[in-house]
């Protein structure tokens, strides 16, 4: 919402300065956005007078003028303008303005060998109009090296506020001067509307089909009028709030939208059809043409004004092109209604039609100033236009607006949380509308017609802390729950800020992507159809991720484009299922895992640094790395052979491996590239409650290592064998480390030889060879039972 | 050789026996001089064998002479060891010797996101006013996203919210992406009974994607519902926030009447800052920069959530989590929080052990 102070002061009689006027718009809620005052970017130029205007000894179309700019001596300017002559008062721009139409610096410049020492300026390189067929033409009474700003009448500051949509009532001038008037910097001035009697009976009749979608309508006539171009003051206006003039009469409607916050609409009544505008429904099919040039479609619900051949204008949102004024028009049909703000939202919505008047209806207007507003528009129409005007057709009723709010001033303190004299409540409740009545304790409040946002006691309390201003509610602590601070998160949140810190820990650069992501590789990752969005922002964000790996695999290769290969990055975040989500922390290595370094060979990153990771992070999280299993079977977006899943019994906690070529095409990524995940919340929290370790129980006696080589099935997984070791003797065996894997010569072809190393520590006394001997039988003699494996001779 | 049993070759012979320690140039000489001096058969270990031969008389004397030789030359014998063994080890150290300005084996050092470490510094400091954290999914129902909060389908409102739609679930309810994170208040609501006390940090949704907007972006909720919380309490709570976060002790709030559906009153809070020069630097310095909204929950809201409005009352807000981090942390744009660019990843993270805490301070 736009308007400039001389428009306010219309309404406010103030003697607050610009800044006070700022201040308190801002304090009482209508939050000053940003205050222009066109005059200042006109501030370098001047008036400057052509004393001469001689040929250009080298150009025909150019002048060579002598200007008089207010500093004694003429300035020498060339000029091509055709108007530019000796006496003519025009706008001079020294050498270093900035001419607002370009942007472009001024510099000193010899124009085919003559030195032109500043520049005599149009309209349009003022930025001031459209005007480019000559220099301006100023008033002659204007003094050589006057701001032409003030000249010009341009010495208004405009003033932008953000209106919250619970304030319809500020979106014209009126209601903000009221505001500013109840906050106390000045008085609203009367509007002193003269009714305007009618001449004759109005031959349009109105009707209304259905008064919840318009509760009131009234026109009026008017004949002879004649429809020029607006006067000045009033093309002023609208220009400075980022409005065109149009024609008088249609620039009378913006104004009172704007004034008033009271919009109207104004049909040619030669180019109405019968005699009758009915406010009814559209009928399915029906379309109407709109004044801003586009074809709408109207569908059952949408409020219209139609005549005997079809809809001249849409309710409250925008007119029709057909009975739209033109220049010719010489006679009109005012039309003043209100309109329902919900069908005026749905149906602005619908047909996406963004216009001043839909803002005012959607919000609301002041259901009791339609009479009001349909008399100051007579009256303007009149003085701009002439003509006569009928008498009012009035279709519908002025809704019943009334309501009362039980106000306990108290409330005031205990909810605003600053005490409020009684007395000052009321006066501040008085000022900006409100009706009262004296109800025990209470007050029995009947807010303003023009304040329909104010439906309770809360926001009674509101308005009184407004006007006072929130600055005197004095900051009050929290009282305190508890004199030492409790955990704000529980374990299973906790976990989550725990595995980014040991992520970041292990190398890894915590990223956080989008939670959507591409539809159709969301697709290879086993998107549920009920995740893809129905209003993406683009088809790269169109669908709710199912796995945060492609998303990774993305980064990977925005940054290997940019140069940098070797990528660790993890995200711990939501990703999508059909019936919910969940938090995975999700990581991936690039390249090389190992750079080149003068102390060994370059290493690419494989699985293992992947299972690694998420080893890590499953075991600080709680889990007995010795209690996993892996399983082959990871999902399909890894490398079948090079995978696996991270199981706790049944429950998968965790997938790993290198990611497959298919995925890596689709990502757009070209190198070694392997992942990780691990679902937090699949991973069982402690059991145990307490804050003490169990009892650590040292042994006096020496550990025994000793290795064994096992010959084995090529396909007999490693873990089987480590696991069959490692359950000979629970008791006396307390690592089985495999170390070696060796195929080759020396080895059956089909097999391989798995090497590891036993810890065997003694409780209770040292172990004897013979002890030692026993239990090697017993690894023996598990490892063939369990692996189908054979001591390597 | 010389007379064994005569005192005054003694002294000669120490004197000899001597040199000859002196002069083994290695273990294996020395070992040699010990044998030949000190050995079986050594000419010391002879001589102290052949004492019965001398004259009783003599013999004590002798004795004593013998036991003294026999302690110099072991211990020159000892301390000529010594000397060796260093010497041989300086040797073997000498041919060790590497060239140390050989560059170290690098390490992956990994970061924390700002974001990650931003939601770190809120819970730690609304823990100390006793919040606690609360979650709630990113797809929500049509009700607890808009008309739980007093947003009904045709209020004006619900524009300033560019709310991305999923296709309905079974029940036929709209599905959308949260718009902001003041559903999860409507679960608290509907699912604890007063006092709460609660922060809600997360991810939330606007389609929108220029300069300044993010289709994706985070925001933090705060609810504090009882008997008796009033405006004060949401300025204290939210001045003690604020300036515990920016670590300025004299930060000025301003808060505006503002509007917002599911508070009243409601209220914009701006913090003090300074735009000199072009450059942005809070503080008491005169400028005001908006920084979050907020308000008393609404009497409807509360209704609707089960909440008895004529007993309980209480306040809610809500902040951008980049928008302070990046106020917080200098961090120019937002669209790079989500580009994974490992050079901005590095330059803005922070270091695993930067985990903020009140006791040890917040940020490093």
């Amino acid at each position: 919402m736009k308007f400039t102070l001389n428009w306010l002061k219309d309404h406010l009689d103030t003697a607050a300065s610009l800044d006070e006027i700022a201040l308190t718009l801002t304090r009482i809620g209508l939050e000053v956005e940003g205050i222009e005052n066109p005059a200042e970017a006109l501030s370098p130029f001047v008036v400057g007078e052509i004393l001469s205007a001689a040929k250009h000894p080298n150009a025909d179309k150019l002048q060579v003028c002598q200007v008089d700019v207010g500093k004694g001596q003429p300035v020498e300017v060339v000029c091509g303008a055709p108007n530019a002559r000796a006496g003519l008062k025009t706008a001079f721009a020294a050498p270093g303005s900035v001419i607002p139409a370009t942007g472009d610096v001024l510099k000193v410049g010899a124009i085919r060998g003559v030195t032109s020492n500043g520049m005599l300026c149009s309209t349009r390189e003022l930025k001031l109009g459209e005007d480019h067929d000559g220099i301006m033409e100023l008033p002659a009474d204007a003094v050589p090296g006057a701001p032409i700003g003030p000249l010009l009448g341009l010495n208004d500051p405009v003033i932008e506020i953000n209106l919250t949509p619970n304030r319809a009532d500020c979106a014209g001038v009126r209601g903000v001067a009221r505001d500013l008037a109840a906050a106390g910097l000045g008085e609203l001035r009367p509007l002193g509307i003269d009714p305007v009697a009618g001449a004759f009976p109005s031959p349009i009749t109105v009707n209304i089909e259905n008064t919840d979608a318009c509760p009131l309508f009234l026109s009026r006539v008017i004949y002879g009028v004649k429809n020029g171009p607006s006067p000045k003051w009033l093309q002023d206006r609208l220009t400075a709030i980022g409005l065109r003039p149009i024609s008088a009469l249609v620039d009378v409607t913006n104004y009172f939208t704007f004034d008033r916050c009271r919009p109207l609409h104004v049909f040619d009544i030669a180019k109405i059809h019968g005699n009758t505008l009915t406010a009814r429904s559209a009928r399915a099919g029906e379309t109407m043409a709109a004044l801003n040039g586009k074809d709408y479609a109207l569908s059952p619900g949408m409020t219209v004004i139609a005549d005997a051949e079809g809809i001249e204008s849409l309710g409250g949102i925008i007119g029709g092109a057909a009975s739209g004024c033109s220049p010719e028009t010489g006679g009109i049909v005012i039309e003043c209604a209100l309109f329902d703000p919900k069908r005026t939202a749905e149906t602005g919505r619908t047909l996406q039609v963004n216009s001043d008047a839909r803002y005012r209806f959607e919000r609301g207007l002041d259901p009791a100033a339609v009479l009001e507003g349909i008399e100051a528009a007579t009256q303007m129409i009149l003085e701009l236009c002439g003509g006569e005007a009928s008498e009012i057709t009035v279709a519908g009723a002025v809704p019943d607006w009334r309501r009362t709010i039980v106000f306990r001033p108290t409330r005031v303190a205990s909810l605003g949380g600053v005490g409020v004299p009684p007395e000052r409540q009321e006066a501040i409740l008085s000022a900006i509308g409100c009706m009262i009545a004296v109800d025990g304790p209470a007050l029995s409040v009947t807010p303003p017609s023009w304040r329909a946002d104010i439906e309770g006691e809360a926001d009674l309390v509101e308005e009184v802390l407004r006007i006072e201003g929130y600055d005197r509610i004095p900051e009050t602590p929290l009282p305190r729950l508890h004199a030492v601070t409790r955990p704000a998160v529980d374990a299973a949140q906790r976990r989550v800020f725990w595995a980014k810190r040991l992520l970041a820990a292990r190398g890894l650069e915590e990223a956080v992507t989008w939670s959507f992501m591409d539809g159709k590789l969301a697709k290879l990752f086993g998107v549920a159809d009920n995740l893809v969005l129905l209003n993406p922002i683009s088809a790269d964000l169109s669908t709710m991720r199912p796995s945060i790996l492609p998303n990774l695999i993305q980064a990977a290769a925005r940054n290997a484009a940019r140069g940098l290969n070797d990528a660790a990055l993890f995200e711990v975040g939501p990703v999508f299922f059909a019936d919910g989500q969940s938090t995975i922390a999700t990581g991936i290595r690039t390249g090389l895992a190992q750079g080149r370094h003068w102390s060994g060979k370059p290493k690419a990153v494989d699985l293992f640094d992947v299972k690694a990771d998420a080893l890590a992070l499953l075991t600080s999280l709680g889990v007995d790395a010795g209690k996993l299993t892996v399983d082959a079977s990871a999902p399909g977006w890894f490398h079948p052979g090079r995978s696996g899943l991270l199981k706790l019994g049944p429950t998968v906690l965790g997938t790993f491996g290198t990611i497959h070529p298919d995925i890596l095409d689709a990502a757009g990524f070209e190198g070694a590239c392997v992942g990780f995940t691990v679902d937090l919340a699949a991973v069982p929290l402690p059991r145990r409650k307490g804050t003490e370790r169990p009892q650590l129980v040292l042994s006096a006696f020496q550990p025994v290592r000793r290795d064994f080589a096992f010959i084995v099935s090529e396909d007999v997984a490693a873990e089987k064998l480590i696991r069959a070791v490692r359950g000979a003797d629970r008791a006396l065996i307390v690592d089985a480390r495999l170390f070696d894997v060796y195929t080759g010569p020396g080895v059956e072809a089909g097999k391989k030889s798995l090497a590891i190393e036993v810890t065997l520590q003694p409780a209770e006394r040292t172990l004897t060879d013979a002890d030692i001997e026993a239990v090697a039988a017993r690894i023996i003699a598990a490892a063939a039972k369990d692996a189908g494996a054979a001591l390597r001779g | 050789m010389t007379d064994l049993t005569a005192n005054d070759d003694l002294e000669a012979l120490r004197t000899q026996l001597l040199e000859r320690v002196a002069q083994a140039t290695d273990e294996s000489a020395l070992e040699q001089v010990r044998v030949e001096t000190l050995g079986k058969k050594g000419v010391i270990t002879l001589r102290m064998a052949s004492l019965g031969q001398v004259a009783p008389e003599l013999r004590r004397e002798v004795g004593q002479a013998n036991n003294a030789l026999k302690n110099a030359i072991s211990e020159a014998i000892a301390l000529r060891q010594t000397a060796l063994a260093g010497a041989a080890r300086t040797a073997k150290l000498a041919a060790e010797r590497v060239d140390v300005t050989l560059p170290a084996a690098p390490e992956a050092e990994g970061h924390v996101h700002p974001i990650s470490q931003t939601i770190e510094e809120i819970t730690q400091i609304f823990a100390e006013m006793g919040f606690t954290v609360a979650e709630g999914p990113e797809i929500e129902s049509d009700f607890n996203n808009f008309a739980a909060l007093n947003i009904p389908p045709e209020h004006p409102a619900r524009q300033m919210h560019d709310t991305f739609y999923l296709p309905p679930g079974a029940d036929g309810a709209a599905r959308v992406l949260r718009t902001h994170t003041s559903p999860v208040q409507v679960r608290t609501m509907l699912n604890s009974k007063p006092p709460i006390r609660i922060i809600a940090p997360g991810r939330t949704y606007r389609s929108d994607y220029d300069m300044t907007h993010t289709p994706m972006f985070h925001q933090v909720e705060g609810l504090v519902i009882d008997e008796s919380t009033h405006m004060g309490h949401l300025r204290g709570c939210l001045t003690e926030f604020l300036r515990a976060f920016f670590q300025i002790d004299d930060l000025p709030l301003r808060f505006r009447p503002s509007f917002f559906p599911f508070t009243e009153p409601s209220a914009e809070v701006d913090i003090g800052c300074s735009r000199k020069g072009g450059q942005l630097k809070l503080g008491n310095h005169g400028d005001w920069l908006e920084i979050l909204g907020c308000g008393m929950v609404h009497p409807k809201v509360l209704d609707m959530c089960g909440i008895d409005s004529t007993r309980y009352q209480g306040f809610a807000f809500g902040m951008g989590i980049e928008r302070i981090a990046m106020l917080k942390y200098g961090i120019p744009d937002l669209r790079t929080f989500f580009d994974a660019d490992l050079r901005w990843l590095r330059h803005h993270g922070f270091s695993f052990l930067d985990q903020p805490s009140l006791g040890l301070g917040l940020t490093r």
